[in-house]
């Protein structure tokens, strides 16, 4: 296939509109992970979840994909509470979360994964809204406005939770449980309640990502495991706790595989992700934007 | 025991085994007596790295189904006996092992386990991608007409294998842990940190763990295309197999060999009694739900009822 400029263009474009949209995929990792020093696994399959409770609203009551996934943040902030309170007290309190908690968190990937087959089967779903399908045009450049939803609502989502961690006092503390929870102690906050707190706020993002994935993509309840490898990888790039440098490795990750899959072929994408990894693992554990 | 001793016990209870079933007719019962057994490679394997060191590997599927498909290619090479497959399966997965443990392990553990994790699922696209072994069609593979010195059906020879290779992983973890190496991999596995500035060299040691048990993995899987003689990417890397090989280690106790083989052969054969009666995928719920059950509640696993297999210290 020959290299032309506007297949160039057009391939960038949506890669960027990609990487947005795997933004919202890894900032509850970023928080999970980045600042709790919580692995959590499964945080993929939650995404998957989230992708389905938005198709149920919308095939049974109509409901707008976005507006599904707000309405179900509480029931996914609840969830989260209820996975750190098992969390803490199985594995964290006992000092234990190196080798059983990857373990607890593989387990609840594969329960969800199974879960949602015997529920739903291994058919791919999908969801109507009136942005699905039409696009906008800029001289070459396409910008189908399935991408773009995703990639503002994606966006609005990373930059209040960037306003409320910087701005609130539970943000700062979130913050300062991540630098030293120790200290945090000594000022007399909980340091477990603010880390339950921050867990379920990762988890919830789960809904909205989930809402924007079946928007960007049919779905069926195994490709989750294909955003493992992406989000630790945005993660561990983007220099873990950090937004900014998250965003701009989705971004980076969201480009190259949209040009991989142009001029080679999709089915050859998931492979971007996990080369990225051991790249950045071998070479720049901090990350690109690290300390 | 001495370790040449249990290697002499471990050969006369795998031929003592293979003597039992010698007045077995059914075959079906080799069909399923190989998955046990390929389980209690793969749960034994796994828990050099994962119960000895500490590291988790969550690419099970990734280096089993690398053994796989490397005897496909050497299959539609030149067909050479099975001696060779397992060996090249072992040889294959444990540079791949190699490869991977080098680039992350040393960095935190949590790294190397989503990379393994993200390994397998690279590995299923390479293979789907990949039209001489099949590509995503997947790839018929004709076994040979007779076993080699084997009277009796092929499935028997491939039980006979298994059933050896078992005995042999069994023997090599046993010998691993009461090694100079089982004991540094128990240092590391206790207080990484501390066994550095003690002088245990901690990434050469966490290499050749890795190694040895990528390299289990790859024979396990290398009979696998004989075994069901149609191969596709998905049968190869096998989500019930990545999780069970990371559940039966788990669930029987990871701190020596009986763990695994506890779990494994507990896990597999209930699992085979489900598949028959109830279904194949609330089977795989199962699974999963007494993986999480045991780390929550019995972190020792079974052996840890038995008052045995206590740590020595919390890792």
């Amino acid at each position: 296939m020959g290299v032309t400029l506007d297949l160039f263009l057009n391939a960038v474009t949506a890669g960027l509109l990609l990487g947005g949209f795997y933004a919202a995929v890894s900032v509850g990792v970023a928080i999970s992970f980045g600042m709790l020093d919580i692995a959590n696994l499964a945080h993929p399959a939650f995404i998957i979840l989230g992708a389905f409770v938005a198709y149920i609203l919308n095939d049974r009551f109509g409901l707008d994909p976005i507006l599904a996934g707000i309405l179900a943040l509480p029931a996914f902030y609840l969830l989260g509470t209820v996975i750190y309170r098992v969390y803490y007290y199985s594995f964290e309190r006992r000092g234990e979360e190196a080798l059983r908690g990857l373990a607890f968190f593989f387990g609840i990937l594969f329960i969800t994964e199974v879960a949602l087959i015997l529920v739903f089967g291994v058919d791919y779903r999908f969801v109507t809204a009136g942005y699905i399908g039409p696009s906008l045009h800029f001289g070459d450049v396409d910008l189908p406005m399935r991408m773009v939803v995703p990639f503002a609502v994606s966006l609005t989502m990373v930059g209040a939770l960037q306003l409320f961690l910087s701005r609130s006092f539970i943000g700062r503390a979130i913050l300062a449980v991540s630098q030293d929870s120790l200290a945090l102690k000594l000022m007399a906050i909980n340091p477990t309640r603010i880390k339950s707190i921050a867990f379920a706020l990762s988890i919830s993002t789960a809904a909205l990502a989930g809402s924007c994935l079946i928007i960007i993509q049919p779905i069926e309840p195994s490709i989750g495991r294909e955003y493992i490898g992406r989000v630790f990888a945005i993660c561990v790039m983007g220099g873990m706790g950090s937004f900014p440098g998250m965003v701009t490795a989705a971004m980076l990750l969201g480009v190259i595989e949209s040009l991989t899959a142009t001029f080679y072929g999709p089915s050859w994408s998931p492979a971007v992700a996990f080369g990225f990894l051991l790249l950045t693992l071998a070479f720049r554990p901090a990350g690109i934007m690290g300390r | 025991m001495r370790t040449w001793i249990f290697w002499l016990v471990a050969a006369a209870v795998v031929a003592g085994i293979f003597g039992l079933t010698r007045f077995v007719t059914n075959d079906y019962f080799f069909f399923a007596a190989y998955v046990v057994l390929q389980y209690v490679v793969m749960a034994t394997a796994w828990n050099i790295l994962g119960g000895y060191t500490g590291y988790v590997n969550f690419g099970t599927a990734g280096f089993y189904a690398l053994g796989a498909y490397s005897s496909v290619v050497l299959h539609k090479l030149f067909e050479p006996p099975m001696v060779v497959l397992i060996l090249a399966g072992g040889l294959v997965s444990g540079a791949v092992g190699l490869g991977t443990g080098y680039l992350t392990l040393r960095l935190k553990g949590v790294f190397f386990a989503i990379a393994t994790l993200a390994l397998a699922i690279v590995l299923e696209t390479l293979v789907t991608n990949w039209d001489y072994v099949g590509g995503s069609r997947g790839v018929y593979i004709i076994r040979p007409a007779a076993a080699p010195f084997f009277q009796g059906g092929y499935i028997q020879y491939l039980f006979l294998v298994m059933l050896i290779l078992a005995g042999m992983a069994v023997c090599v973890a046993r010998s691993i842990e009461h090694s100079k190496l089982g004991y540094g991999l128990a240092t590391i596995r206790d207080d990484e940190l501390a066994a550095e500035t003690s002088g245990v060299p901690t990434l050469k040691l966490k290499l050749i763990a890795t190694v040895l048990s990528g390299a289990l993995m790859g024979m396990a899987g290398a009979p696998l295309p004989y075994y069901i003689t149609y191969l596709d990417p998905s049968s190869a890397f096998n989500l019930a197999l990545a999780v069970n090989s990371i559940a039966m280690p788990l669930v029987g106790g990871t701190v020596n060999w009986i763990g695994p083989v506890l779990g494994a052969v507990f896990l597999a054969t209930v699992q085979q009694l489900a598949t028959v009666t109830i279904s194949s995928a609330l089977n795989l719920l199962f699974v999963g739900v007494i993986l999480v059950g045991f780390v929550v509640i019995a972190p020792n696993g079974i052996i840890g009822w038995f008052g045995r297999g206590k740590r020595r210290r919390q890792g």
